[in-house]
């Protein structure tokens, strides 16, 4: 059996619900294909954090871009997307970090992100059951937080009703325009997407792509307990480092009032199983900044797998090897927030289309060179 | 056979009764009211028993979440319900 | 707080205490660590007069050198050989050679509308609350569900003054008897108190028949009765309705252990797939007390490596008792039963999810991540075992996947024993000036 389509869409975690949305919204015959369900990936592993991020002026670039975008949809949102503009407060222990917020806040504003800079006090009175004292935060209002698997289906669901096919089969070949199903069934395609986030390299091999495996906790219902995302400001060393095992503090409100508690990072990691001392580093550290979380009741306990690059930029575009492939992958712990923005340089350079910021640090052709070397 | 002792416990402010080993599971239900809310509100009472289904959680002391089916009464016990 | 012990047994109830008890004596040091305030487990719970057996039993158990651990609740097994609990007073790492799991089984429940109303319980639940001190003389209770548990509940309650207004058992009246005769105790009692209970109930006793709402406001008024074409309310006070037992399978699934259609595979000494890891009584197939009881002795025995011993007590088991373990009690619900609930019916209750919701997903891991059914602390062990009667979802995943902790805990619990001192009222941390450094 053989069908042909305009685009076909390799996984639908929100990478790849987003592009369904966007292919479809732009009148092209988009058929999407995933081996398990809706936003079952990464998608459901992580922390729905819709974050602007500065560990590089290209990141700072793509991810303020998609936060805009979901500013944009946020009123179109469905209940259980969760969606909170919450904002996130980046939080300095000492002087030093206080510095590093000054750095931001000055980085955040060439980018026209607006910022608030909360010092000692300010912070203590914004978010009471934080440590005393702290030197203070750097507040980004415009971040927000919601419940990615919803949010994912929700986009699908979207690009279902503009006629988006979803085929519920794994992939066993997808190169040179076509794409051959577990079942036999083949689709031509004159764009294929891979979105299939950290396990792409099963399709295309030699992709730069590292699984960066993440733990979560998820605690009870502590309504106010805190008001914002909370982040260190060393999780930008903890997510740039690209050998070491790290935990940073990270901790979410979520709507429903529970608490989301992160983070951690490991390379090599390839099990899905609780380690232990991680665990126990990532909760410590989050009872250090909040003394009194340790009391709070703990459910449950997961980890995930991040699809992260080795220059922390994600792969949006052709892939140099074969004309009909693409890529929409490689995105770390920024594929929700950045999901938007990628949907929209992708599908603005099928139609060559200019792009609203420059596609040119994401094209995986970057790393072309070394593919072949190897 | 000797009579049960007795002990009283507060469940929202309101004094209890209640022979020495009750649980404090029981000891709300005595009280004529829900051991806890639902998260869209309806009112709810243990189920299980036996300390599975969270239905029983109240606030024991000023700790959230305890699995009331699961800790007896003790003299003067502070027990909120919401 | 390290504790360590050559044989460590899960669950206090008779399985559990029957492993302890029969360990010890083999002059092993044996711990016994169990959720519950006081030992029993479900059936041998305490605040009712025991049987006869179950007070030699606790007998032997207080006599013995058994460590107890009480109000202890496992959540985790950081490392090879180790289980982690948390207690009222910080977590213990209890440390051992061969782990006997003892963990029993619960209620199965199924949703109808109605059936969140207070004063709506597991029939084990509510003879659970009248064991802890809730008072039943003069309450009108209807007991419902299926299985042997409901007519043991509903003596229980009338012996302690409750008015039983009706029992009902979902399954017809040929397949009655057989039921009774599995839980109700010593074989030969059996026929003794299958006619106890018919004379003590008779016409308040209906087969084929099972509730189709609980009907009341802030809590339960009465209950709407269907048998057949027949359908009746019947105020009461409280409804006792469960559908039989599920194993609970968290800590065998989390040790690894195979798990064979929904049960726990042993060999005939209990050892699991698991090397020095045994398991005895429910999580092994639903099949009371007395299986508990000597499986547990097998087990003990196993475990204090007398093998000869152990084998002759499993050939005592084989021959003796004449009574199968029931492999599967979900073929026994009548399918009517999943048509009780309507759209709006909500079958998790921690996230209140309905129905409706739910039947619109493929898989239970799918209907769990986009509605949150089975997020909330139970975990999915109330709608679990309803999803999977009603939808056919598979649990397999759910054990393949299993993680701690096993049950909610403080978050300080997640963090290394050793590490934290506890003080009265809040948490030292060890070095926590060191703990900016982490890289």
């Amino acid at each position: 059996m053989s069908e042909s389509w305009d685009v076909v869409i390799v996984g639908a975690g929100i990478v790849g619900a987003a592009c369904a949305l966007e292919c479809a919204k732009r009148g092209m015959r988009t058929a999407v294909v995933e081996a398990n369900f809706i936003g079952g990936g990464a998608t459901a592993a992580g922390m729905g954090h819709i974050v602007v991020m500065d560990d590089s002026p290209a990141q700072l670039a793509l991810t303020h871009y998609s936060q805009t975008l979901w500013q944009e949809l946020s009123k179109a949102l469905p209940e259980d997307v969760e969606y909170e503009a919450c904002g996130t407060l980046w939080v300095a222990a000492d002087e030093e970090e206080m510095q590093e917020v000054q750095r931001k806040r000055d980085v955040y504003a060439s980018a026209g992100v607006a910022t608030e800079i909360l010092d000692g006090p300010g912070l203590a009175d914004a978010e009471p059951q934080l440590r005393t004292p702290l030197a203070g935060a750097l507040l980004v209002r415009s971040d927000a937080v919601l419940y990615p698997p919803c949010a994912a289906g929700f986009l699908m669901r979207e690009a279902q009703r503009l006629g988006v096919q979803l085929y519920r089969r794994k992939v066993h070949s997808a190169h040179s325009g076509q794409i051959r199903l577990d079942d036999a069934t083949q689709l031509n395609s004159k764009q294929i997407i891979i979105a299939s986030g950290a396990d792409a390299c099963e399709l295309v091999p030699g992709l730069p792509i590292k699984k960066r495996k993440g733990h979560l906790v998820i605690t009870d219902r502590y309504p106010q307990f805190i008001r914002h995302q909370l982040v260190e400001l060393g999780y930008l060393k903890s997510a740039h480092s690209s050998t070491t095992d790290s935990v940073a503090f990270n901790v979410q409100p979520r709507k429903t009032g529970q608490l989301l508690i992160g983070s951690s990072r490991q390379y090599g990691a390839e099990d899905a199983e609780v380690n232990p001392q991680i665990l126990s580093a990532m909760t410590e550290r989050a009872q250090w900044y909040l003394p009194k979380i340790g009391e709070l009741s703990a459910i449950r306990v997961w980890t995930g797998f991040r699809a992260a690059t080795p220059d922390k930029l994600p792969l949006i575009g052709p892939w140099p090897e074969d004309d009909s492939l693409f890529l929409a992958t490689g995105h770390e712990g920024l594929g929700i927030t950045t999901s938007l923005g990628t949907a929209q340089l992708l599908v603005d350079y099928f139609e060559g289309a200019a792009t609203a910021i420059s596609c040119e640090p994401y094209l995986p052709g970057r790393f072309a060179r070394s593919v072949i070397r190897a | 056979m000797p009579k049960p002792a007795s002990l009283r416990l507060l469940v929202n402010d309101r004094p209890v009764n209640v022979a020495s080993g009750t649980t404090v599971a029981s000891a709300i239900l005595l009280a004529g009211i829900p051991t806890r809310r639902s998260v869209t509100g309806q009112p709810r009472g243990p189920l299980c028993g036996m300390g599975i289904c969270f239905e029983c959680q109240a606030t024991i002391n000023g700790t959230m979440h305890q699995r009331t089916c699961q800790v007896f009464c003790t003299e003067g016990m502070e027990v909120r319900t919401p | 707080m390290t504790e360590r012990f050559d044989i460590l047994v899960v669950g206090a109830g008779p399985a559990g205490i029957a492993a302890a008890v029969t360990a010890v004596a083999s002059r092993k040091k044996v711990g016994l660590v169990d959720d519950n305030p006081v030992a029993g487990g479900q059936i041998w719970r305490a605040g009712a007069a025991q049987p006869v057996a179950a007070l030699a039993w606790f007998e032997r158990l207080a006599a013995s050198s058994v460590a107890r651990l009480q109000g202890w609740r496992v959540f985790d097994s950081p490392s090879q050989g180790v289980l982690r609990a948390e207690g009222n007073d910080g977590c213990r790492d209890l440390v051992y050679n061969q782990l006997v799991m003892a963990t029993g089984a619960r209620e199965r429940f199924l949703p109808f509308p109605g059936w969140t109303l207070p004063n709506v319980m597991g029939a084990g639940g509510l003879d659970a609350m009248v064991r802890g001190g809730l008072p039943i003389a003069g309450k009108r209770v209807v007991v419902a569900g299926t299985g042997p548990l409901l007519l043991a509940v509903a003596a229980h309650l009338a012996k302690k003054g409750a008015k039983i207004v009706a029992i009902c058992e979902q399954a017809p009246l040929h397949r009655f008897v057989p039921f009774c005769a599995s839980l109700l105790g010593e074989p030969a009692k059996t026929k003794q108190g299958i006619e106890y209970a018919l004379s003590t109930f008779g016409s308040k006793i209906h087969t084929g028949c099972w509730p189709v709402a609980a009907n009341g406001d802030e809590m339960l008024q009465s209950v709407t009765l269907r048998r057949r074409e027949k359908q009746w309310e019947v105020p009461c006070d409280y409804l006792a309705c469960g559908f039989h037992l599920v194993p609970n399978l968290e800590l065998p699934a989390l040790m690894k252990c195979r798990i064979d259609n929904g049960f726990v595979a042993v060999d005939d000494l209990r050892q699991t797939s698991i090397a020095g890891i045994f398991c005895a009584g429910e999580p092994t197939g639903i099949g009371g007390v007395e299986m508990a009881l000597l499986e547990g002795e097998i087990a003990g025995l196993a475990a204090a490596g007398k093998v000869v011993e152990a084998k002759r007590m499993a050939r005592r088991r084989k021959r003796g008792l004449g009574f199968v373990r029931a492999l599967s009690t979900v073929t026994e619900l009548d399918p009517r039963l999943k048509q009780l609930a309507t759209d709006k019916t909500l079958v998790c209750r921690c996230e209140d999810v309905s129905y409706g919701r739910l039947r619109e997903h493929a898989c239970w891991r799918e209907a769990k991540l986009h509605t949150r059914c089975g997020m909330g602390p139970c975990q999915g062990r109330v709608c679990g075992p309803a999803t999977e009667f009603l939808f056919g979802w598979k649990m397999d995943s759910t054990w393949s996947t299993i993680r701690p902790p096993l049950y909610p805990v403080l978050v300080s619990s997640l963090g290394d024993p050793d590490k934290l001192e506890f003080k009265s009222d809040s948490l030292a941390l060890a070095g926590a000036q060191d703990q900016k450094e982490i890289q």
